[in-house]
């Protein structure tokens, strides 16, 4: 209640609610993390389940489309292998954004740490740091996963893959990013620890690690929420193209990209509905959190301040 | 009395050529070429238990970077420094510990030298904590109550954060955080500066009555000559990076000897005189990267001679404890002599 | 006496900021004249609205703060009808403003040159060549070393004394009648300071230009201003010749700062502190502003807030001062 009462007092708060834009692409983020997270509890089917998928039902037309093979039991029609679009769809999401969620956790941690180490001690280690994050950069992120999911396969076969398709896909995706939260943190510890608190802990004697985790790193947070929208985005994105490309998550558990890939080969047959629907639910999820990420950016951004 | 706080022959300079690839230069095939600030140039001084010091002078000369030498949050590059005739300068990090205690520093800006995200209470306790580990919860909780009543900010206030309070309050803050620790020395670096006239009294009479009470010795930095000259039982001037003059408050007020003492202490603005009479100064004050020769303030002393601009002038100890640094002075032909 | 009319005259001007806690006035009806060729010194803590009132004088106040009421006359005409177009002729041309920061008025990518020919251009129908005699003109009467050759440099290659020398030069260039200077050496040591201070005072007198200075620092502005105007929390708390306000200053306020200069006690011993702080913008009492932190406070004084009104040699906005000139409060 205490929290609930701090977070409707403060400006974010305040600021949020006199921002359309922001409320809007919140309240469209929320019905969409609700729907796919939520959605074995409301959906009629369940795609994982493969005693429910009857290949007979394969590529089924949307129920609107009046055609005279639309089933009532499929809203939005099935995919090749019969199964229901919309939950499929849903659990597709889910798979999306947890995948998105994991490589940002994973990238903020390699990225804050290396970060905050460069930006703190300085000198040669942070030369060697930085560097390593230039040359990480240098590769571009496909590059690596393309690399790194084609050997894996090759090595263990797709039966392993698929089983460790999800964490694979954290791993690589968040790897390959984490130089952008070391930039970004390093910037803004080279900031804070020329300021006067820092060097107040540094007359008390506190040990260094303390100063870095406990004074300098809760201020340079702000910076580090902003590119989370931003990497969040990105790495979904990622995770679609991967999967697009056939080196993400398998058709037996299929994210966004995997079903519009999967819909791909069909479209020319007419079945145009299996790769749409997941489609406009990847563009609507990524532009609800970059609007939400560009109101949070300006909002925290104290150049542009406004009331 | 021997002095309590020694500081002998500082010298602190900064690289400021940054990376290997910024030091290049082509002139006459290649090399490297370091920018270095010269920041103190052997500055020595010494402060006697429970007396006030204060160190004047303009933007850049290097009293705030003295401070920091001192109380070690830079390394000289040459120089020692005595507590209680102790060498402090050159102790490890862990050997350090039980001195971090006993000197302590109040800082300028009263809005950067605070932690945001941290409360009153939280900025108290972590020095106690740190300091005192077998003092028990409860004893660390009243000790954090009783620096800040000393201090004069009400303790059920310490669940707040930084941002909540005035500029004043927080520069109180700042110096109960000095104070929890129980320290004997206090470097102040310029801290009524970002102040306002009618809060800068209150923290200068806060600063007298806990030296009254607790006999505390200060290292005062600032730039504010009135205000050094009321609270100070000894005055440095500095100028760009070397000592000029040390001497005590009523005779360095009264009669200054260095020509830059007289020409600083003249341009005080008075408060009540109308017009100017201050002596004005040819030029300006040159960067500390590359150092005049021989004395630091010849270029704009009126009575630099040849010698001036050749030889540095050594810190001569007069009778009367007075030391200045200054040829005209040592060879008495300056007229106010 | 016969007095003509005042060069700039300010009447009841009120600035107020559009805040999410609701509208907060940061100057709240704020009148006095300044006389041609004469020095008015405008005192305060900041936050006071000494800087606010400065700018809402040239229509400068930026949101989310606005003129919430009030008149500015500058040489018998009232700027609150003016046009942007009309204030463009009167800003950096009849009136002249220097702040506390330099690079405030300079460009970093242009000369002193440029700048200064590109500011004569902009007021005045006359060739380059005229314009960089001007400028010339100007650099030497604000003391500037080998001016020809410095038309030609960068902001970046003077000193801070020297930057302020050249935007005080910039500002004498259309012979303004009035100059605004908002801290200008605040930023300065202290002999560059005096030496700041001393050239404007000089050239106000030359030039018989009159000067509106905005500072903290009741020293200098003593040595400068004929007139002294103390703001405390959005009003005028004070106001008198300078003479007046260092002997024999009025408002509790304007005593208890005085009082509390280091120069007034015996050396090492306390100073008279004024208790508590300047109230914020959003805790302005009702009644006078200085209230909590007044010894002579009465019951009325957190009731009513007192006008400005004139008491023995000056005017004042304190109910507990007497007149003693036998004049009767109006």
């Amino acid at each position: 209640m205490k929290l609930f009462k701090k977070i409707t007092a403060s400006n974010l708060f305040y600021n949020f609610l006199r921002d359309p834009m922001a409320i809007g692409s919140a309240t469209v983020l929320l019905f969409l993390l609700v729907a796919s997270f939520g959605a074995p509890l409301f959906t009629s089917h369940n795609p994982y389940d493969q005693t429910t998928i009857d290949i007979m039902d394969a590529e089924l037309p949307p129920i609107w489309t009046g055609a005279a093979d639309a089933d009532s039991r499929f809203l939005l029609g099935t995919d090749p292998q019969g199964r229901d679009m919309l939950s499929t769809m849903l659990y597709g999401m889910r798979v999306s954004v947890l995948i998105g969620a994991g490589a940002v956790v994973l990238q903020s941690l390699i990225g804050i740490i290396i970060g905050l180490i460069a930006g703190y001690k300085g000198g040669r280690l942070e030369a060697l740091l930085m560097r390593l994050a230039d040359v990480q950069l240098s590769f571009s992120t496909y590059m690596v996963a393309i690399f790194i999911s084609a050997v894996f396969q090759g090595i263990f076969g797709m039966g392993v893959y698929s089983d460790y398709a999800l964490g694979l896909l954290i791993l690589v995706i968040g790897f390959a990013e984490w130089p952008q939260y070391a930039r970004t943190v390093r910037a803004s510890v080279m900031a804070e620890k020329n300021k006067e608190y820092v060097e107040a802990a540094r007359v008390i004697g506190l040990p260094q690690r303390r100063i870095m985790f406990r004074h300098i790193l809760p201020n340079t947070m702000t910076p580090v929420l902003v590119i989370s929208t931003v990497q969040m985005a990105n790495a979904i994105m990622s995770e679609a193209a991967l999967s697009f490309i056939g080196l993400g998550m398998p058709p037996s558990q299929p994210s966004l990209g995997s079903l519009i890939k999967s819909g791909f080969d069909y479209i020319a047959s007419g079945s145009w509905w299996i790769s749409l629907f997941p489609g406009i639910a990847l563009v609507v999820l990524i532009l609800s959190i970059n609007l939400l990420g560009d109101w949070l950016r300006d909002y925290l951004n104290p150049k542009l301040y406004k009331d | 009395m021997s002095d309590f706080i020694e500081i002998k022959n500082l010298v602190k300079r900064f690289d400021i050529s940054g990376g290997l690839l910024e030091e290049i230069r082509f002139k006459g095939g290649i090399h490297r070429k370091k920018t270095v600030v010269h920041a103190l140039n052997g500055v020595s001084f010494g402060i006697k238990k429970g007396e006030t010091v204060s160190v004047v002078g303009e933007s850049g000369c290097g009293k705030s970077t003295l401070a920091r030498c001192v109380i070690r949050i830079y390394r000289p590059e040459s120089g020692e420094v005595f507590y209680n005739g102790k060498r402090v300068d050159n102790l490890s990090s862990a050997a350090i510990k039980p001195w971090r205690a006993k000197m302590q520093m109040v800082f300028q800006d009263p809005y950067a030298s605070l932690n945001p995200r941290m409360t009153v209470y939280q900025t108290l306790l972590e020095p106690i904590r740190f300091h005192f580990r077998d003092v028990s919860r409860s004893e660390a909780d009243d000790r954090v109550a009783a620096v800040m009543k000393q201090v004069g900010v009400d303790p059920d206030w310490r669940k707040r954060y930084p941002h909540e309070f005035s500029g004043g309050q927080r520069q109180r803050i700042s110096l109960a955080r000095a104070l929890a620790v129980k320290p004997e020395f206090i470097i102040a670096d310029e801290p009524i500066a970002a102040l306002d006239v009618s809060i800068q009294a209150q923290i200068l009479n806060l600063f007298m009555d806990l030296q009254a009470e607790q006999g505390l010795t200060y290292l005062f930095i600032s730039h504010d000559l009135s205000v050094v000259e009321h609270i100070s039982n000894r005055v440095v001037v500095m100028y760009l990076g070397s000592l000029c003059e040390f001497a005590g408050t009523e005779q360095l007020y009264t009669a200054p000897k260095h020509p830059y003492t007289r020409a600083l202490l003249s341009a005080i603005p008075q408060f009540g005189s109308e017009g100017f009479n201050h002596m004005r100064l040819p030029g300006d004050v040159p960067t500390p990267i590359n150092l005049p020769s021989g004395c630091v303030f010849h270029g704009r002393c009126p009575h630099a001679d040849e010698r001036c601009r050749r030889e540095i002038p050594a810190p001569i100890t007069e009778a009367d404890g007075r030391v200045v640094a200054c040829h005209g002075v040592e060879e008495g032909r300056l007229e106010w002599l | 006496m016969q007095k003509q009319e005042p060069l700039l005259s300010v009447r009841e001007l009120s600035v107020a900021f559009k805040m999410r806690g609701g509208v907060l006035t940061a100057v709240d009806g704020v009148s006095f004249d300044l006389d041609r060729s004469q020095r008015l010194g405008l005192v305060g803590e900041s936050g006071a609205g000494k800087s606010v009132t400065g700018f809402a004088i040239l229509n400068l106040v930026s949101r989310p703060g606005y003129i919430a009421g009030g008149h500015v006359f500058f040489e018998g005409r009232d700027l609150a009808t003016f046009s942007e177009e009309e204030m463009r002729n009167i800003r950096g041309n009849r009136i002249s403003m220097i702040f506390q920061d330099p690079m405030m008025t300079l460009n970093p990518v242009l000369t002193i040159g440029q700048q200064m020919v590109e500011t004569l251009k902009a007021h005045r129908h006359i060739s380059k060549h005229e314009a960089e005699k001007i400028a010339l003109n100007k650099l030497q009467k604000v003391a500037i070393p080998s001016p020809e050759k410095r038309l030609t440099q960068y902001p970046h290659e003077f000193s801070g004394g020297m930057r302020q020398r050249i935007v005080i030069a910039i500002a004498l260039l259309t012979s303004p009648s009035l100059i605004i200077a908002d801290e200008p050496t605040t930023a300065l040591d202290v002999t560059i300071q005096a030496d700041i201070m001393e050239l404007l005072l000089n050239l106000c007198e030359e030039e018989k230009m009159a000067l509106l200075l905005i500072t903290h620092d009741l020293a200098v502005v003593s040595q400068v201003a004929e007139r002294i105007a103390v703001m405390y929390a959005g009003r005028i708390a004070e106001l008198g010749s300078t003479e007046a306000i260092v002997n024999a200053p009025q408002h509790p306020y304007t005593q208890g700062l005085l009082k509390a200069l280091p120069q007034k006690v015996e050396r090492r011993k306390r100073l008279n502190q004024i208790p508590g702080s300047m109230p914020s913008l959003q805790e302005r009492p009702p009644g006078c502003a200085f209230y909590d932190r007044c010894e002579l406070r009465g019951e009325i004084c957190h009731r009513e807030s007192p006008r400005l009104v004139e008491k023995n040699a000056g005017l004042v906005a304190c109910h507990m001062v007497k007149d003693t000139t036998g004049k009767e409060e109006k």
